[in-house]
């Protein structure tokens, strides 16, 4: 007979990561899970995708010329996000709006210098597109800083006496607010999702769907070994391909990294543990890997990317929808990593993202175990 | 060993039944048992319930009712106890194709826990006994559907298993290496294992030490098989010298009294009498001999089953005889070869089928029967040579061509999630048939076939034998000149295959052409002429008769087809390593 029971359990645990290490290697479907897709994504979320309006192209009506509107004017056409073409009839750009060919327009009235002189707060009109909201408040927002400037210099320039109504914003952490800095981190998360749970469902499946499970389960081999030897490789790769991203994002996007590597790998290999869970429990319930896929995108990878605050805010999200957000792991590690990158170590928000994302993970884990057994049918 | 010990009782079936959904039971009652040091055949069409007793018995499934014991164990309480100490290989390869043989043989003795300092050993032995040495290295994937049986084999053998259990290994292998594992297998009850060789080949049954035959998830027989075959001891008959054409006698011989079972044999006829029944073969004409053949398990398993079906084929009489046109041959290959990159899947394929003949192309799986078969009905272009079929070119007029032919590859060609109902309406449109035609011949398809009370039901849910008939009746409805038959029959009852075969010859008889691919070897006996496709090349062709003929010896005076089939590939063989 065998040695001894632990014995033969570590040397069976050894042999399963083993087979599963050569076979993650030779499976180009994993290496272009693991590493082309996430390259892709980084590269789609650092230099594709921006939500920073650069130059947006708007007309500027000047329905007055005073001193006082040609130096507001120059204020808009010194902004870095506004393309300024300027003329004394708003029915000019009337048509270029609606036809997209600018973003909105800046109307400066006739009674602009009237009302500054009188010590009114002067009132700037823009007219946006209103059906492409995000655009519309980025001009409305880029109209009220340029005019907010531009009071600030003339009070500066008149010392006193003129109205002082100024709006000071200051960004922390991201003073520029380059949405790279977020997007960034936030697409670690989403390339985990991808490894941790969408390819391990499909590679659980795939022992199904091949009758591979079934020679395995009918040798000695306990489904709990089973499952914790086909996830610790794609445990190992998960991190590898986080590491991958974190390189790219730092020396290549310029991202700060402002944290330490240990609340870095602490917080990724914790987020790991729900979403191999979740993995492990789509393909144990599907055994099928097109399904597991289908269901693998809609339950750990949309709501990963939709979910989580990593492209909308939770806050303004409807409430039901906020209820939903606190099953989502991503939810907790993506603030979490915009936290190491962009500010530094905060262990007391990591420690209660840890033990979310450790109590989510232990519920898929049983319930995948659960459906697990070593049964067919 | 004492022989007492040597044939233990390793498995107890008592009353074993097992469901799946609301269908009929998966098993019905089945008690048995298994015995060590021999061959358990479990034999019987699909859909008998093989697979289910096999994976009942390795403990991953439990029986709804009944219990199942192994070795001692309950499967129910002690699975673990169980899987420690046989050996299983499923139907499907179960190893994994992207590791290496070794790499597989590894994993496995690890799972299986075989000491480290024995494994040299044991790997060696192994390796060699399935020939498999020289190829330690290749992924398993890459092997040939003998040699991962041969692998899938040493891996359930690493630690010698008390029990071993294989679940059709025969399926996919080529006769040769069929042949190879058999003989493994037969070593390995010598040293008291006892082992479960599940098929759907009842010529397999008959070199089983014992057999399990199920039918519909039902126990028909448990013993030797010789005591199954002995229910037809000296009613068989080889009846030879028939006068007229062999099929028209057959279908007469079929519906004479006291007839209960025939096939097609070469040039002969193969008949089976009823219980306590004198036949007089009058249909045979005065020239015909009728001499005693000894009795095979199918002959058995048909007469407890109740008999073969009668000698008309409704479908046959509806059906206008096809005047040719000229003598030109209706199918046609010339030098047919197509390749994939460096590999020659068919190689300068050359015969001709002739108006009324049914022609078979026969080999093992992968040999390039399928390719040579699809290049003809135009699914393929070739690389070189040329095919016709009807007349019509098939680089050219490959649809015209289609036109001519009904295609029928029972494991593909229908929409499982289609009703029978629906299959039939759309091959009906997909062939062209509309308005009162369509109608009439969908209507004489559902009662030729007896579609009647299954015509809603979706066809993946229907069982194995309608299937089979529905394909036929899809390939069939335009009246095809030519008709295209992939693997018709295979792992079908017999019952089934003899009502498909009636069908078939009596169109054959109205001057319908067949193009049959098979591995089966009864299925080869029906046909006029049998190419033999081996390695991409024709290596043989001729008829059934002449084949055996070919490789009569002294040691082997009256070879059976696969016997033919085996001597014929290994002197090919012999060939070309001569040439090399």
């Amino acid at each position: 007979m065998s040695t001894s029971p632990t014995s033969d359990r570590i040397r069976r645990f050894a042999a399963l990561v083993r087979k599963e290490s050569y076979q993650a290697v030779r499976d180009p479907s994993t290496t272009l899970i693991a590493f082309v897709l996430p390259l892709i994504l980084l590269f789609l979320f650092g230099y594709g995708v921006s939500l920073d309006t650069t130059r947006t192209r708007v007309g500027l009506v000047m329905e007055e010329t005073t001193p006082l509107t040609q130096s507001l004017a120059a204020s808009f056409q010194a902004s870095r996000y506004f393309a300024v073409a300027t003329n004394r009839d708003r029915r000019v750009f009337e048509e270029d709006l609606v036809n997209g060919r600018i973003r909105g327009i800046l109307v400066i009235p006739a009674s602009f210098t009237t009302d500054y002189a009188a010590g009114n707060h002067p009132q700037v009109q823009v007219i946006v597109d209103g059906s492409e909201p995000n655009t519309a408040n980025f001009v409305q927002n880029y109209a009220q800083g340029a005019v907010a400037n531009w009071e600030r210099q003339r009070q500066a320039l008149m010392a006193e006496g003129a109205p002082a109504i100024s709006i000071e914003q200051r960004f922390w952490f991201n003073p520029e607010l380059t949405s790279r800095y977020f997007l960034v981190p936030g697409s670690i998360a989403i390339v985990m999702t991808l490894v941790g749970t969408l390819l391990t469902s499909l590679v659980v499946a795939r022992e199904w769907e091949r009758g591979t499970m079934e020679a395995m389960m009918a040798t000695p081999v306990t489904a709990v070994e089973l499952l914790i030897g086909k996830i610790f490789p794609y445990f190992l790769l998960g991190l590898a391909a986080m590491t991958l991203c974190v390189l790219l994002a730092v020396f290549l996007f310029g991202v700060p990294f402002r944290g330490s590597v240990v609340a870095l790998y602490a917080l990724s290999a914790t987020f790991l543990v729900p979403a191999l869970g979740q993995g492990l429990l789509i393909s144990a319930a599907t055994k099928n890997q097109f399904l597991a896929s289908q269901l693998a995108l809609i339950t750990a990878f949309l709501p990963a990317f939709l979910l989580s605050g990593f492209l909308f805010e939770i806050n303004s999200m409807p409430t039901v929808i906020q209820w939903i957000t606190f099953i989502v792991p991503a939810r907790y590690l993506i603030p979490s990593l915009q936290t190491v990158f962009l500010a530094g170590d905060i262990w007391p928000m990591f420690l209660h993202s840890i033990a979310v994302m450790l109590t989510i993970g232990a519920v898929f884990f049983l319930a995948a175990a659960r459906s697990t057994r070593k049964r067919i049918g | 060993m004492t022989e007492a010990a040597d044939r233990a009782e390793l498995v107890r079936l008592a009353d074993v039944t097992k469901r799946f959904g609301d269908a009929s039971p998966a098993l019905d009652a089945v008690s048995g048992s298994i015995l060590g040091g021999e061959i358990t055949g479990l034999v019987g069409p699909d859909g008998a319930g093989k697979t289910t007793l096999i994976r009942l018995m390795t403990g991953l499934m439990l029986p709804d009712s009944g219990s199942v014991s192994v070795l001692g164990f309950t499967t129910a309480r002690d699975p673990a106890a169980i899987q420690a100490a046989i050996g299983y290989m499923p139907q499907r390869f179960g190893l994994y194709e992207d590791l290496s043989v070794q790499e597989n043989l590894d994993l496995y003795a690890d799972l299986r826990g075989l000491p480290k300092h024995e494994r040299a050993a044991t790997f060696d032995e192994l390796l060699t006994f399935t020939d498999l040495k020289r190829f330690t290295g290749r992924l398993a994937g890459k092997l040939s559907g003998g040699m991962k049986q041969k692998l899938g084999l040493a891996c359930a053998l690493l630690k010698k298993p008390r029990l071993l259990l294989l679940d059709e290994p025969g399926v996919g292998v080529d006769p040769i290496s069929r042949r190879d594992l058999w003989t493994m297998v037969e070593d390995l009850t010598k040293e008291g294992i006892g082992v479960v060789w599940s098929t759907a080949y009842l010529d397999e049954a008959e070199v089983c030490d014992g057999v399990l035959l199920l039918n519909q998830g039902k126990l028909m027989f448990a013993g030797k098989p010789a005591d199954m075959t002995a229910r037809v001891e000296g009613r068989v008959f080889r009846v030879s010298g028939v006068s007229g054409r062999k099929r028209q006698v057959l279908a007469k011989l079929l519906d004479e009294e006291g007839i209960i079972d025939g096939v097609i044999q070469g040039e002969a006829l193969r008949i089976v009498a009823g219980q306590g029944t004198e036949p007089a073969f009058r249909s045979a004409g005065d020239g015909a001999k009728a001499a005693p053949a000894p009795p095979r398990f199918e002959d058995a398993f048909v007469d407890m089953l109740g008999g073969g079906p009668g000698g008309r084929s409704r479908l046959a009489e509806a059906q206008q005889p096809l005047a040719g046109k000229d003598d030109r041959p209706v199918i046609e290959a010339k030098g047919l070869t197509k390749r994939f990159g460096d590999f020659t899947a068919a190689d300068g394929i050359t015969f001709d089928i002739q108006r009324g003949e049914i022609f078979g192309l026969l080999g093992p799986n992968g040999a390039g029967k399928s390719t040579t078969f699809k290049m003809l009905c135009g699914l393929l272009k070739p690389t070189a040579g040329e095919g016709r079929v009807a007349g019509f070119d098939l680089r050219r007029d490959a649809a015209s061509a289609r036109n001519q032919l009904g295609y029928m590859a029972q494991k593909f060609s229908l929409y499982g999630d289609l009703s029978i109902a629906q299959n039939l309406d759309f091959f009906a449109g997909v062939y062209g048939l509309s308005g009162q035609r369509k109608r009439e011949r969908i209507h004489l398809m559902n009662e030729i076939f007896d579609f009647g009370r299954h015509a809603a039901q979706s066809s993946k849910d229907l069982p194995l034998g309608l299937k089979q008939r529905l394909a036929l009746a899809c390939a069939v409805m335009h009246e095809p000149r030519a008709l295209f038959l992939d693997e018709p029959t295979s792992g079908v009852d017999p019952i089934t295959r003899r009502e498909f075969w009636t069908h078939i010859n009596a169109l054959v008889e109205k001057g319908v052409t067949v193009l049959v691919t098979t591995h089966f070897m009864e299925e080869a006996e029906y046909c006029d002429r049998i190419s033999l496709i081996y390695r991409g090349r024709s290596i043989a062709l001729g008829s059934p008769d002449e084949l055996k003929t070919r490789v009569v010896t002294d040691d082997q005076p009256d070879p059976t087809m696969e016997d033919a089939f085996i001597a014929l590939i290994r002197q090919s063989e012999a060939e070309t390593r001569q040439a090399a």
